[in-house]
């Protein structure tokens, strides 16, 4: 081995806590790139390969009800591959055991014959005897939910009828990945689920005897979807279309994509971030590092090591640095996506999930680790080369020192001469000052980058779920009734207050943007449920025209003032112009508003409406559910503090899972920077520290000056690391805004003292670290070396 | 031993001039200096600290460059010559000497040798560079564990191992006390009379100047007299 690659080695183990500091930065960055790009690539694998495999239609079309024959018809439309029809029915369901109110949605299963579009996968048991009337599949999620397994019975209110059903097999569609109640927020598999039976049976039991009343359809490879649309919505209006759509529309596919969409956002931002913050402390770390350094470099230089071979030596130096953190990082970085990927199969119903470390992931966490050696290592490794061996060899011109204007600002005795030392320091050097406590800003703001997403989980759930909506149980019919069905709930033992609500599915027009969306009649006095501005107070209902959320209307380009037109989906299909009258401000969804009086007459209805909120006396939960559950003509009873229970358990989760990776390795970072910092701080100031220990001072003191130092640093990034944090928190708002929901902007004191006290930690501990060091200055040896 | 001055000199210095800045100060180190060292020759170049001795080594062994004048070593121009042309000078023409040693710490004697040997073009081996100061037994201890004499006796071994035309040293003995910087003068010695190389001994102590062949003052960035010894002390005859 050659001496210069021997100095290399030994410098590596002598600077071994720096090196481990520098790599735990590397480490942070590498795998959280890594599990967010293996998690992102196996959920976006697996999803491809089940639509394949298991033929996920393209085309999605409700209606009330065809004719078998007109299935033939269907098929001879251009771009047409396959056309299935279906009978799908919401229904109730009853398990032993569990009280609450519980809805399904029935779906009759694929002809064997036709091909079989969104075929099912059967996890267990088997699929039902076509002639048998009893015997359904089950949708995992449900199953597992209630601990349903083959063989068992649950009951179902199909069209009126009470009726007990087997379970034969527990099954997974590529239609039903997520699964979740039209109109709710958050899955609730315990409340909600989907099964499948034959489909003479059940076309029999809903009076759909050779007919069908939902449509899917396989597109050809160059067909347009949007043509296939347009011929589709004509030829069934007659049967009571619904409207035709693509996946894009599709509960399922939606939140799907939706989720994937974010997993690609936080790949991409949080790498960006990572590497940009890896980058700016290894450009400190090293700069400072070479600094050290800079007697050895001009010896090198002197015997007449050219440039490029001493650059090539530190090169290599932070090169091993660097490549110290890829094995742990691209190891941590796959489990922590593996555990990741497994977390989101909780709530994503997939048969299995194809995880790997695929090779572009390998490639891109190596160029990531390139990046930052080559970004942040760059100017250091440059003074390096240009370092004439003249000036290497001549101390550093000697510091300017000055009073600082902090001196003339305030009272001299406010400063014991240890302070004034310390405060000294930091200010001679502004530049270096300045990005220490940058480089320690941004750790910070990292922290609470990782710590923002629980707060704003509690703040979406607490506007949406606490302010908005307070109604303790949402009741909707299974067809729109009259006001007479209303006064019944408000006599029913329990319920304290009720009013109604009639929603109509629309589409909504402004010039070529185009939009489908429920639209909401509510009462104009309600108090159940309340939209809210911009600062979050109630508004009032205006007595006419629209309420569009803020976010939709960005969407559709509308404004307070525009007109929109409105596309009916139901009934006569009207189309009005309606004007736009205020914006209300929410976090879950999008939504159209309009007075439920004013929708009534739009439609030319008396007092129909499609069910109602309810606030219920204390303890009454129970008996009013009960009472529900019998009731003819109640689709759904959703539960308020069912929703949010199951959202806690659902993506909350993931969240916060992800959260404390994310604190981990912001954790990681902080600790890298100040113990680099501090570490740095010594082998520059040893002279000067033993310097007063001959004059006199106690270890004590020395000590304090050098603690001093850190936490002064520290202490200063702290507001900085806040407004950083602020900001990168803007940019993840920003990132993962969508049409389903909009994270608040809202950052707690407790997320803030955490990110701070994870700092002043670090600190601590990396004070203690270099005390040792310091302790053991030898007094004679550092005099004794030039200066 | 006079060198004959029909020969050509090793260096050829011409008006030399350098001003350096250092922080907010303007430092003028050298002020117009005229010198020819001579093949073979132990020259020892005496100043008081701040005279711009240290400077004008610095030059001459292609560590700076003046800020007007020129200098030549055998014939080649070092003024203009640029990075790469310096350092292959260095690497095969120049054996430094520095008075704090500067090894590197992380290197044994040997390896600290090593470092130079590696990329000369006829070195000699590290061991017979080292046996040379009178090290040969210690080749494998870290700067860390050798006495300041010994570190500068392996500064002194990695300068001469790559068989130099000339020996650079600043101040060799200023970190050291009488006794064991005697020893260091021993060493030099034994390398100038073993290799005839060119040696310049920068130095305040005058005493070191009776060993030379010529003695040169500087002061004030300018020469300030001349003389040559009749005959050179052996180093073991000083005393400071």
């Amino acid at each position: 081995m050659k001496a210069l690659d021997r100095k290399l080695w030994r410098d590596l183990r002598q600077l071994r806590g720096q090196t481990v500091a520098i790599a735990l930065v590397l480490v942070a960055g590498i795998a959280t790139l890594v599990m967010s790009l293996t998690a992102y690539s196996a959920l976006h694998d697996t999803r491809a390969r089940l639509y394949a495999e298991h033929r996920f239609a393209d085309v999605f079309a409700p209606l009330v009800r065809a004719p078998w024959p007109l299935l033939d018809e269907l098929r001879r439309i251009e771009g047409v591959q396959a056309a299935e029809g279906r009978v799908v029915a919401s229904v109730n369901l009853e398990v032993a055991g569990f009280d609450d109110a519980v809805n399904g949605l029935v779906v009759s299963l694929p002809d064997a014959h036709q091909g079989g579009l969104n075929q099912l996968f059967l996890r267990a048991g088997r699929l039902p005897d076509p002639l048998r009337a009893d015997e359904v599949v089950l949708g995992e999620a449900f199953a597992q939910a209630h601990d349903l397994r083959p063989g068992d019975t649950l009951a179902a209110i199909i069209n009126g009828r009470r009726q007990v059903l087997r379970v034969a097999g527990i099954g997974l569609s590529p239609e039903f990945v997520y699964q979740i109640r039209p109109g709710d927020a958050f899955p609730d598999h315990r409340r909600y689920g989907v099964l499948w039976m034959p489909r003479e049976p059940l076309a029999a039991a809903l009076d759909l005897d050779g007919a069908f009343n939902d449509l899917v359809i396989a597109l050809g490879r160059d067909a347009r979807e949007a043509d296939v649309i347009a011929a589709l919505d004509a030829r069934l209006a007659p049967y009571g279309g619904l409207g035709a759509h693509g996946r894009d529309l599709q509960t399922s596919h939606r939140f799907l994509d939706e989720e994937l969409g974010q997993l690609r956002v936080m790949v991409r931002l949080f790498s960006a971030v990572f590497l940009a913050v890896a980058a700016f402390l290894l450009n400190i770390v090293i700069g400072r590092l070479v600094n050290t350094q800079r007697e050895q470099v001009a010896v090198l230089k002197a015997f007449g090591y050219s440039r490029w071979e001493v650059g090539r030596h530190y090169a290599g130096l932070v090169g091993l640095m660097v490549a110290a953190g890829l094995p742990p990082g691209l190891l941590a970085g796959a489990w922590l996506g593996r555990g990741l990927a497994d977390l989101y199969s909780d709530f994503f119903r997939f048969p299995s999930l194809d995880w790997s470390l695929d090779p572009a992931a390998l490639v891109l966490a190596l160029a990531f680790a390139l990046a930052v050696a080559a970004l942040g290592t760059a100017s250091g490794l440059y003074r390096t080369f240009a370092l004439t061996p003249a000036e290497g060899m001549r101390p550093e011109a000697p510091p300017t020192y000055r009073r600082g204007g902090f001196e003339g600002a305030l009272p001299a005795r406010l400063f014991d001469p240890a302070a004034r030392m310390v405060l000294r320091t930091l200010a001679r050097r502004p530049l270096r000052t300045t990005l220490s406590v940058l480089g320690i800003g941004l750790a910070c703001g990292i922290l609470v980058m990782s710590r923002f997403q629980d707060a704003a989980i509690n703040e979406m759930i607490e506007v949406q779920l606490g302010f908005a909506q307070r109604d303790d149980l949402a009741v909707s019919f299974t067809e729109p009734r009259t006001a007479r069905a209303v006064l019944e709930l408000a006599t029913l033992p329990g319920v304290a207050a009720v009013e109604p609500f009639r929603q109509a599915p629309v589409r909504l027009r402004h010039g070529h943007r185009e939009h489908r969306v429920a639209l909401l009649g509510l009462p104009a006095s309600g108090d159940l449920r309340r939209l809210l501005g911009p600062s979050l107070q109630p508004l009032p209902l205006p007595s006419d025209g629209l309420v569009l959320t803020d976010y939709l209307a960005g969407m559709l380009a509308l404004a307070p003032g525009d007109t929109v037109q409105v596309e009916f989906l139901d009934g006569r299909r009207e189309t009005v112009a309606l004007p736009v009258r205020t914006l209300s401000h929410e976090y879950l969804g999008v939504g159209a508003y309009l007075e439920l009086g004013a929708l009534q007459r739009l439609r030319g209805e008396q007092s129909s409406v499609s069910g109602a909120w309810l606030r219920l006396e204390p303890g009454a939960r129970e008996a009013v559910v009960r009472a529900l559950r019998g009731r003819p003509g109640v689709a759904a009873a959703t539960d308020r503090a069912a929703m949010i229970e199951g959202f806690r358990d659902t993506m909350a989760q993931v969240v916060v899972t992800f959260t404390l990776v994310a604190t981990a390795m912001a954790a990681a970072i902080a600790v890298g920077v100040v113990y680099n910092s501090a570490r740095i701080s010594l082998s520059e100031r040893s002279r000067e520290l033993a310097s007063l220990r001959v004059l006199g001072y106690t270890r004590a003191e020395v000590r304090a000056l050098m603690t001093g130092e850190l936490f002064t640093l520290a202490g200063l990034a702290l507001l900085p690391g806040f407004v950083l944090g602020y900001g990168l928190c803007a940019l993840l708002v920003w990132g993962f805004e969508s049409e389903l929901y909009r994270i608040p902007l809202a950052l707690s004191p407790a997320g803030l003292g955490t990110a701070g006290l994870v700092v002043l930690a670090a600190t601590a501990a990396s004070a203690l670290a270099v005390r040792r060091r310091l302790d053991g200055l030898d007094l004679i040896a550092v005099l004794k070396t030039k200066d | 031993m006079a060198a004959p001055e029909t020969r050509e000199p090793v260096f050829r210095a011409r008006g030399l001039t350098k001003t350096y800045r250092m922080g907010e100060v303007e430092v003028p180190a050298l002020r117009g200096i005229d010198l020819d060292l001579w093949p073979g020759e132990f020259v020892v170049l005496l100043g008081a600290s701040g005279s711009g001795k240290s400077t004008l080594l610095n030059i001459l062994g292609g560590l700076d460059a003046p800020s007007a004048g020129e200098v030549s070593c055998q014939g080649h121009p070092l003024t203009g010559a640029g990075e790469a042309a310096l350092t292959r000078f260095r690497r095969e023409h120049v054996g430094f000497v520095f008075q704090f040693y500067n090894l590197i710490p992380s290197l044994t004697a040997r390896e600290n040798v090593a470092l130079v040997t590696e990329i000369a073009s006829a070195p000699m081996t590290p061991e017979a560079a080292l046996a040379m100061v009178g090290l040969g037994e210690r080749m494998d201890h870290f700067p860390s564990q050798l006495s300041g004499g010994e570190q500068q006796r392996v500064a002194i071994a990695r300068a001469i191992a790559k068989r130099p035309a000339v020996m650079l040293c600043d101040e060799p003995t200023g970190a050291l006390d009488s006794r064991t910087g005697i020893t260091v003068l021993e060493a030099l010695a034994r390398t100038h009379r073993e290799t005839g190389a060119l040696t310049v001994i920068i130095t305040h102590n005058a005493v070191i100047a009776r060993m030379a062949d010529r003695v040169i003052q500087l002061s004030d960035g300018r020469i300030a007299g001349e003389q040559r010894n009749a005959s050179r002390a052996e180093p073991s005859e000083l005393s400071w």
